[in-house]
């Protein structure tokens, strides 16, 4: 009976500071996954600001401009221009 | 040595005998107090826990908000159109702050704001009081900085257009709330917007969270929109427009592009436009939608609506000849001109020369509820169903009310009203064999088949031969041809309606397709009250037709479908014409 009782402690004992490991634990992957939540919604913020910048340089007012200011360049002519007959 | 022990047996105070009621009274005192303690506990547990419950948990559990963001805005290949970023608001509360003149200048640079309406704000008898809104993170880091009492920032957010003036009237723009209140941001509001989600979590005492109770709400992120717009072709159509409102010194003006394979809209631009990254001073004038918003009534471009009646009755060939006569008709006490006698004309060339006798020749070979039936199949009068604010219906009569004039006026384009988007709705029907489709802002991939069949493929492709001459030597919109390409298409001009009188101030419109053998593109052009000399459809809006017409096909490319020969001719001639007008 006694040795059962015992046992039973041990037992209780072994259990209860599982629960407390794996508390500490999940604690810890939680924080870590917060962290990682936050960097995921930052990183998105970052991305739409980076696609808006792109946009922006992007811009064909602002292309338009340098092709034809900075790099001379122009439309050809109907004549210099050649199609090409293929089945796509 | 053995210790004798004490007994209290033997204690001789106790041998004398206590009286029996002071041991009673100090068992019934412990009984009372540990009673005591029983009940109070069972209080604290039993009766009163959720109260103690909720103030425990308030000491270390939260509720948070997780933010959503609006939806993005891209064009039909991905580009972004408008997104948005999180700024700050700078606010304060007016009693707990009390910087110092130095710390008054400072912030007020930083915030890029007076120093007087600085210190006006900071003096205010309110409990919160903005002193600036979305401004950029880094300056309220900067503010943040500064570590000043009663001033605090927020988060929100700011909605950026890349595209500025070349895509204002499509997208619209959001209220300072994130709220869309033009239009697509308008028309597609609830799909745009996100809804932030809350959760309640356990900090511990350095405020992080160390577990996730539970959910409250999820956040709903907005959803992106991928328009039908091609932005490429949107900017071709913007800078045409431009050019021509310089050149004509026009009041208004609007072009629309669809792709007549799926009804999608691929550009759509008014003139005059605004930046909507910087709202400061705007007119009405600047915000209207004109493309959807302003209908007018259109003049000779739907003619060949009425031809193609005649040909599908089969009353009328495309080489029937009709008698213009002089050039002046009276009908019921009312005279109809052209704009010079043109005498003897086929079918063909009452549409190539524009001839308003020749139209209602043809119009009055029909009942009035025919004719009702077909521009009613075309969409005139009937709303777009683009979601976009104040879209305009246009105005068709029941037939029942038709007088036999307005039944003549109708057949070229008078007593009827359209927006121009209508009227490039209308043209679908001859782009495609006959039949029209609903037409869509946002992306879809695969074409549509089948729409309502209003005319018979044979004599789709009979009208579109006799609106190609209109681009030929001969036609009234020369100015219209698209190097490479055969184009077709119908001139306008109207004057224009004040009050109850026809001014002299004129619309100038060009409505067409191209490439005539497998048509793949509509562009319409409106041109309101051009002021300079030229004020005819052909000439005011054909040009702009051609410069959109060509960049688009070559942006899609689009094999071009006219030999190189008569090509060099139609540029030579244009040429020509060019000079000729200098």
């Amino acid at each position: 009976m006694l040795r059962i009782d015992v046992m039973l402690v041990v037992v209780v004992v072994a259990s209860a500071l599982g629960v407390v490991a794996s508390q500490h634990q999940a604690r810890k992957l939680h924080t870590e996954l917060e962290r990682d939540q936050a960097r995921m919604r930052q990183l998105e913020v970052e991305w739409g600001q980076l696609q808006l910048e792109q946009s922006t340089w992007a811009a064909h007012v602002r292309i338009e401009k340098i092709a034809r200011q900075r790099l001379k360049m122009q439309l050809p002519g109907a004549s210099q221009m050649l199609v090409v007959e293929g089945s796509p | 040595m053995k210790k004798r022990s004490v007994t209290f047996n033997h204690n001789p105070l106790l041998a004398k005998g206590l009286p029996v009621w002071r041991p009673r009274v100090v068992l019934l005192a412990l009984l009372c107090g540990s009673f005591a303690l029983v009940a109070r506990a069972a209080y604290l547990q039993g009766v009163n826990d959720e109260f103690l419950q909720a103030k425990g948990e308030s000491r270390y559990a939260r509720v948070i908000e997780i933010p959503a963001t609006r939806g993005k805005i891209t064009d039909r290949h991905g580009t972004v159109l408008a997104a948005s970023t999180p700024v700050k608001s700078i606010w304060a509360i007016p009693g707990d702050a009390k910087p110092t003149p130095a710390e008054v200048r400072k912030l007020a640079g930083l915030l890029d704001m007076d120093v007087r309406d600085l210190n006006h704000r900071l003096a205010r008898d309110s409990d919160f009081v903005y002193l600036k809104r979305q401004v950029p993170p880094e300056v309220a880091e900067q503010v943040a900085n500064m570590k000043l009492a009663g001033i605090h920032d927020q988060r929100e957010y700011r909605r950026y257009y890349p595209g500025a003036e070349v895509m204002s009237h499509l997208l619209g723009f959001t209220g300072v709330d994130d709220h869309g209140q033009e239009g697509v941001e308008l028309a597609y509001d609830s799909q745009l917007n996100g809804k932030p989600g809350s959760r309640r979590v356990i900090k511990d005492r350095r405020g992080q969270i160390v577990e996730d109770v539970e959910s409250i709400r999820t956040p709903q992120e907005g959803k992106d929109i991928a328009l039908s717009i091609d932005a490429k072709i949107q900017y071709l159509a913007y800078t045409a427009l431009q050019n021509a409102m310089d050149t004509y010194r026009a009041k208004a003006g609007s072009v629309v592009v669809l792709d007549s394979r799926t009804g999608e809209v691929l550009a759509m631009v008014n003139a005059p436009t605004y930046n909507p990254n910087n709202r400061e001073s705007l007119s009405g004038a600047q915000l209207r939608n004109r493309a959807v918003t302003d209908t007018f009534e259109p003049g000779s471009v739907l003619k060949p609506i009425i031809a193609a009646m005649a040909l599908e009755s089969g009353k009328f060939r495309f080489d029937t000849v009709i008698d213009t006569g002089n050039g002046r008709m009276t009908l019921a006490n009312a005279t109809i001109t052209d704009t010079k006698p043109h005498g003897r004309l086929t079918v063909a060339e009452v549409i190539q020369k524009s001839s308003n006798i020749g139209a209602v020749r043809m119009a009055m070979s029909f009942k009035p509820e025919e004719m009702w039936q077909v521009y009613d199949d075309l969409g005139l009068g009937s709303s777009l169903q683009l979601g976009f604010p104040g879209e305009a219906s246009g105005r068709l009569r029941p037939a029942s009310t038709w007088r036999p004039i307005e039944q003549a006026t109708m057949a070229y384009g008078y007593g009827v009203s359209a927006s121009l988007m209508q009227l490039a709705r209308t043209y679908l029907a001859f782009a495609r064999d006959g039949d029209v489709i609903p037409v869509t802002l946002t992306r879809s991939e695969v074409p549509q088949v089948t729409g309502r069949r209003v005319f018979s493929a044979q004599t789709v492709r009979e009208t579109r031969a006799m609106m190609e001459m209109v681009t030929q030597a001969g036609g009234t919109a020369v100015h219209g041809q698209v190097p490479g390409y055969r184009v077709a298409g119908k001139t306008g001009t109207s004057h224009k309606l004040e009050g109850a009188h026809y001014t002299s101030k004129y619309i100038a419109s060009f409505v067409g397709l191209a490439p005539v053998s497998d048509p793949r593109l509509i562009v319409a052009v409106m041109i309101d009250e051009p002021a300079g000399k030229q004020y005819y459809g052909g000439q005011v809006a054909g040009p702009i037709f051609s410069n959109v017409m060509a960049g688009a096909l070559r942006a899609l490319s689009v094999p071009p479908d006219a030999p190189i020969t008569p090509l060099q001719v139609a540029r030579s001639k244009e040429e020509i014409a060019a000079r000729g007008r200098m």
